[in-house]
């Protein structure tokens, strides 16, 4: 019974990605979305907490390619976050058993 | 698998409504099912017809409209919140004698129990949020 999680606001704007990490189980996946990339960088103040959320918590920590190249982040973001293209994001929504869309 | 997408943004605001037609036109190259697409609140402005964007912008009304045509997709459009924003099909024009109607003939004016039935019988509920 797992979760996809996306997110598609910036944590360094609002607290979406907070609360959506807070609520996240073992086994789910988070896949960051639209301004939500920003998430995958090591400055954002969300960053430590995603890396606990991946390596303690055991949950699945994805970001939306066509959007971090939108935004020019490829190559900047930590590399506890794996990237999928749209064909990732239609798998991921296959695999689990809800799709849970924080905005 | 039989998907159900539900879209609240607005086209021309935020990135949802780009992020909701990529996901729509990898799922049926997938081979996946697209059972309805619900636009709700300001979702609604993507069914309007004369939006005219710039040549040089997508325009995502059209994008929509060809995918529907496509794959003949049963795409619903909130009445409720399609009327207070100006979105009127020409049948509610009539009713409310308004002197235009300007939703696109590839979009639906439906209720909530539209999108309450597609979650139903759906695998996949996606939401697409503001």
């Amino acid at each position: 019974m797992s979760t996809l999680h996306t997110v598609n606001k910036s944590p360094f704007a609002q607290q979406t990605l907070t609360s959506c990490i807070n609520i996240c189980r073992a086994g789910d996946a988070l896949l960051l979305i639209e301004d939500g990339v920003y998430g995958a960088l090591p400055s954002a103040p969300t960053a430590q907490a995603l890396k606990a959320l991946v390596n303690d918590r055991k949950v699945h920590l994805f970001a939306l390619e066509p959007d971090l190249q939108a935004r020019g982040l490829n190559d900047r973001i930590s590399d506890w976050v794996k990237v999928v293209d749209y064909s990732g994001f239609v798998q991921l929504s296959t695999e689990h058993k809800t799709v849970q869309s924080w905005y | 698998m039989k998907f159900a997408l539900a879209i609240y943004a607005a086209p021309f605001s935020v990135q949802a409504s780009q992020t909701a037609l990529h996901f729509a036109q990898t799922l049926l190259e997938q081979g996946h099912e697209v059972i309805r697409v619900f636009f709700y609140q300001d979702g609604v402005h993507t069914g309007n017809q004369l939006a005219t964007p710039p040549q040089d912008e997508q325009d995502i009304t059209q994008a929509w409209r060809a995918l529907a045509r496509a794959h003949q997709l049963d795409v619903v459009v909130c009445i409720a919140t399609a009327l207070k924003r100006g979105i009127l099909n020409e049948e509610e024009a009539q009713r409310y004698q308004q002197p235009a109607s300007n939703l696109a003939p590839e979009f639906t004016l439906s209720g909530l129990g539209q999108w309450v039935e597609a979650v139903v019988h759906a695998d996949r509920v996606v939401t697409f949020g503001a």
